[in-house]
């Protein structure tokens, strides 16, 4: 049965499309068929993390108006077959976006793949609500930062109502993914620890992602992290929440990149 | 001294801790509140509407919390025209014509 993953914030610059290519590419190295739909109309990305942006021909818009099929427009991974990408257009704005259109390539999407990962632009505008809508799984993104959880607090509003799922009765399924954490910081009392979103929020954790210059080097690269560089610590934390998703009960750890006597003294500047 | 504040750097996360939970207390009850608010507005217009012609600005619904008891106040403004005479209590005098404006007040 395919399930419907949106991956929401409210607010930008937190790590949803880092996340959703994270993700993804865990997900379908793990042998799932998974395909990765960009809804930032406009300011798409997923493309460029993903390496694929050069390849981008027909777009989610394109098969929202019937103007391509949704063959032509997916994107087949080079390096996982199992992943693929549906972009979004960068030249159209989200007006274009139907609410039937979106429903029926969707319900499409769900009969070729075991996972759709809709990757929401920021904000709490039609956009990001359309991402939502037809989510039976959510990942909330959150950094440890103030504007962060109350932009998150507020989407975990709309989960709750403004969804398919929610306007039946039914609840989306929630989940608090926590990036760029800094475990020293947060130990020493400069940053909010683990336990203080979780409370303040009140869902259930996915994984806690460490702050790591890994991230930007990957997506300098066009690759997920997952990919990039599967054994640091940030892959680590996305391949352990990616099993978490499928599933499995795992211990929550916070992994780190070992660091030798240099890169103690040294890899401070180096980061 | 300059070092010395550098090894007793102040905790700043639990004020953010202390300022989400204050800040996110409040916009919950709001955004919970202003959406019941907006559904009772509407019903009751519907209800006021089967009787008398009246717009959605004729109608204004507060709610007012208090520590033990809250209130719900409905004003109906309706125009003089269209209102009905009522009977009046037989205490009040009826000095001037008994339609200005009907206020209802219940408790909650």
């Amino acid at each position: 049965m395919a399930k419907v993953l949106v991956v929401t914030s409210g607010k930008g610059g937190v790590g949803k499309t880092t996340s959703t290519a994270a993700l993804g590419a865990a997900l379908a190295t793990a042998g799932k068929n998974v395909v990765l739909v960009d809804f930032d109309v406009g300011l798409r990305n997923l493309d460029l993390v993903m390496g694929a942006e050069r390849r981008v021909v027909y777009d989610l818009i394109n098969v929202v108006q019937d103007d391509a099929k949704l063959a032509q427009a997916l994107i087949r991974d080079k390096r996982v077959p199992t992943l693929s990408l549906l972009p979004a257009s960068q030249t159209r704005d989200k007006d274009a976006l139907t609410d039937e259109g979106v429903a029926r390539v969707i319900a499409e999407l769900k009969e070729k793949f075991d996972w759709v990962i809709c990757d929401s632009p920021a904000g709490i505008e039609r956009g990001a609500t359309l991402a939502m809508r037809h989510a039976d799984v959510a990942i909330v993104v959150t950094n440890p930062e103030v504007s962060s959880v109350r932009d998150s607090d507020r989407i975990i509003g709309l989960l709750d109502s403004k969804t398919e799922k929610a306007e039946k009765g039914e609840r989306v399924e929630k989940h608090l993914l926590i990036t760029r954490f800094d475990a020293a910081r947060a130990g020493r009392g400069e940053m909010l620890n683990v336990e203080d979103v979780l409370e303040i929020l009140s869902i259930p954790l996915l994984g806690i992602i460490p702050e790591s210059f890994e991230v930007l080097r990957a997506s300098n690269l066009g690759s997920p992290i997952t990919l990039n560089n599967p054994v640091s610590a940030p892959a680590r934390a996305y391949f352990d929440a990616a099993k978490r998703l499928n599933g499995e009960a795992l211990d929550m750890t916070i992994p780190s990149d070992r660091k030798g006597l240099f890169g103690k003294l040294f890899g401070r500047r180096a980061a | 001294m300059k070092l010395l504040d550098f090894f007793k750097r102040p905790r700043t996360a639990p004020v953010a801790r202390e300022r989400l939970q204050i800040l996110l207390a409040h916009e919950r009850a709001v955004s919970g509140k202003s959406d019941l608010i907006a559904i009772l507005q509407e019903e009751i217009m519907a209800v006021i509407a089967k009787h008398f012609p009246v717009d959605s600005e004729g109608i204004k619904v507060k709610m007012e919390r208090g520590e033990v008891v809250s209130t719900l106040e409905v004003e109906v403004e309706i125009p003089t025209p269209m209102c009905p005479s009522f009977p009046l209590p037989a205490k009040a005098a009826p000095a001037e014509p008994p339609c200005a404006a009907e206020a209802a007040e219940a408790g909650s």
